[in-house]
């Protein structure tokens, strides 16, 4: 990798996703942090690696009926349902904000056809500000696309080359955790295409109401996220970097830094910060801090060295 | 509009009945611009279950920088939350929301049921203090199920200074029936402004009843919710032609009208 020697005073903390420089590898997670502005007066966004948006697809979708969310332990199920502005208003009412932020922007997409995806990434080519693309193959909430792409690896290589002719930009493929392999899913838009993955979207859940004998959500299914899930996300990535040499971006509920350096060990090059914002809004900036101390601390050069340094032998006693 | 992840600390816990509970808390940044309506989402463990916070009506705000909520227990948060002791840390990000639209020049009936009474205080305060204490043409109206649910704040609200009636399902305090029923007993100067929150039929009916009369009634309304800042988009709430409001954006203080009452 070019990380070319900078004169700046703090660690160095910079990671890069195909062409992407990051300042940090902390980015949060799509469809938990709004468009950004929703947190401005909350946390300093240009301390951010990176901003993922909320998802967006071709046409305005009002999402799923309530109740959409439920906790549930250490985590929450969640049934939004993609709801979003799509994408023309998303590029006349929210580009221009984020285009003006110091911080990189990668807008997640959704389609429910090989074609939509290729149109939602046409338009999104060349708008000032978008840095990068995110697909989203992986949502467990909407009927149409997201489990057929998520789970087909011929149709996952499919998407990904789809957005990846449409666009210069970086494109990340956001994957599924409910699947039999998500190696072989990696591997698949690995050779779609894809710069980068991202791991785990939500694990899909279900909550029942003894009480009312229903189930929680109106939905009846919904996406598992927070801390709950988290053994599993890191079993993934740690899957996944044994399966493809593109960087993977950790995500699965992470809140502190500690977490998110645990998923550099397991291979990621990044994370993503998801639930843990609505709990904290300063979660993602608090990630960041931690790193920085972190690697100030273990005397790294570059929070670059803990990208896969798990180590498999035993610990010795001492 | 300023908002603040604050670490308050617990100046006074009032076991009000054995489900009610009222606590205190010094949280001057808060305190020093929220709004009668607009509430606080509280954090009740820190550890990671539960997770999320829970979302609570400022009961009260005053200027020595303390606010006040009022709750009943209701499931683990809340159960964790009546039992902080004084001088406990909690975290509370707030104030949310849109709160009440008041306009000195109308009168007023403030209406209230079970915890649904727990916004009204501050706007009644708030009412009283922007009316001068001229508030001779103004009503409040508390109901609950049983005495527990009323009894124990009626004092407060009579001190405010504005006429106060009382009443229970059961007739175990005021009168015996329906806050509607009360409504409907009274004489109400046309352009009265209605306040009303409470359980979703009781404002069901408030707001048929005010739709009947030509009344302005703006109600309070409560969802479970994540974040109470509009980034999980869980709280949305039908308003008819397929289209969603978002009670922690939009609300959680409606015009009763704009709503859909699905009952």
């Amino acid at each position: 990798m070019e990380f070319v020697k900078e004169n700046h005073s703090g660690p160095d903390l910079r990671v890069k996703i195909g062409s992407l420089h990051l300042a940090n590898p902390v980015m949060t997670a799509s469809g938990t942090f709004g468009y950004a502005r929703e947190f401005e007066n909350l946390m300093n966004l240009h301390r951010l690696g990176a901003v993922i948006v909320k998802g967006i697809s071709l046409f305005p979708r009002p999402g799923n009926p309530p109740p959409r969310i439920v906790e549930t332990a250490c985590g929450m199920l969640n049934a939004i349902g993609l709801q979003n502005v799509g994408v023309e208003r998303f590029i006349k009412e929210k580009m221009p904000y984020l285009d003006g932020l110091n911080v990189p922007v990668i807008v997640n997409i959704l389609g429910g056809s090989i074609e939509e995806y290729r149109e939602i990434t046409k338009r999104l080519e060349g708008v000032p500000g978008v840095a990068g693309i995110e697909v989203n193959i992986s949502c467990p909430n909407v009927k149409e696309g997201g489990v057929a792409f998520g789970g087909d690896p011929q149709m996952a290589a499919a998407v990904t080359t789809a957005v990846k002719e449409s666009c210069s930009v970086p494109v990340i493929v956001k994957l599924s955790p409910n699947v039999t392999d998500i190696g072989l899913m990696a591997r698949a838009v690995e050779d779609g295409g894809a710069d980068s993955v991202s791991l785990i979207n939500t694990l899909i859940g279900m909550a029942i109401n003894l009480k009312t004998k229903r189930p929680e959500l109106a939905n009846i299914i919904g996406g598992l996220s927070g801390p709950a899930i988290k053994p599993v996300a890191l079993r993934m990535v740690y899957e996944v970097a044994r399966s493809v040499k593109i960087p993977i971006i950790g995500i699965g509920g992470i809140e502190t830094a500690e977490d998110a350096l645990e998923f550099m060990l397991a291979g990621a090059t990044a994370v993503q910060v998801g639930t843990a914002n609505f709990v904290n809004p300063r979660a993602s900036e608090e990630v960041v801090e931690g790193i920085s101390r972190y690697v100030q601390e273990e005397k790294l050069h570059s929070v670059r060295e803990m990208i896969g340094a798990l180590k498999l032998d035993p610990l010795r006693n001492h | 509009m300023p908002q603040y992840q604050e670490k308050t600390i617990v100046t006074r816990v009032e076991q009000l009945s054995c489900e009610n509970v009222r606590i205190t808390l010094k949280a001057p940044e808060i305190a020093s611009c929220c709004k009668p309506g607009q509430f606080v989402m509280i954090r009740t463990s820190v550890g990671k279950d539960p997770l999320l916070r829970r979302p609570f009506s400022i009961h009260q705000a005053d200027a020595s920088g303390h606010i006040q909520i009022y709750f009943k227990i209701v499931g683990r948060g809340t159960e964790i939350l009546a039992h902080v002791r004084v001088n406990e840390e909690i975290s509370v990000f707030g104030p949310l929301g849109r709160g009440f639209t008041i306009d000195e020049n109308l009168p007023t009936c403030i209406i209230g049921g079970g915890l649904g009474i727990a916004p009204l205080l501050f706007l009644a305060k708030e009412i009283c203090r922007r009316k001068k204490k001229n508030c001779g043409p103004d009503l409040i109206i508390l109901g609950g199920r049983t005495l527990d649910e009323v009894e124990p704040l009626v004092n407060d609200f009579r001190e405010v200074g504005i006429r106060t009636l009382a009443t229970t399902d059961d007739g175990s305090y005021g009168e015996k029936g329906f806050v509607t029923d009360v409504l409907k007993s009274v004489e109400l100067a046309p352009n009265t402004q209605v306040y009303a929150c409470g359980p979703e039929p009781m404002m069901a009916a408030i707001n048929d009843f005010c739709l009947a009369e030509g009344l302005r009634c703006q109600v309070s309304v409560e969802s479970v919710m994540a974040c109470g800042m509009g980034a999980c988009l869980g709280c949305n709430r039908p308003v008819g032609d397929g289209k969603y409001v978002h009670v922690c954006m939009d609300g959680p203080v409606f015009e009763a009208k704009e709503l859909k009452w699905n009952l």
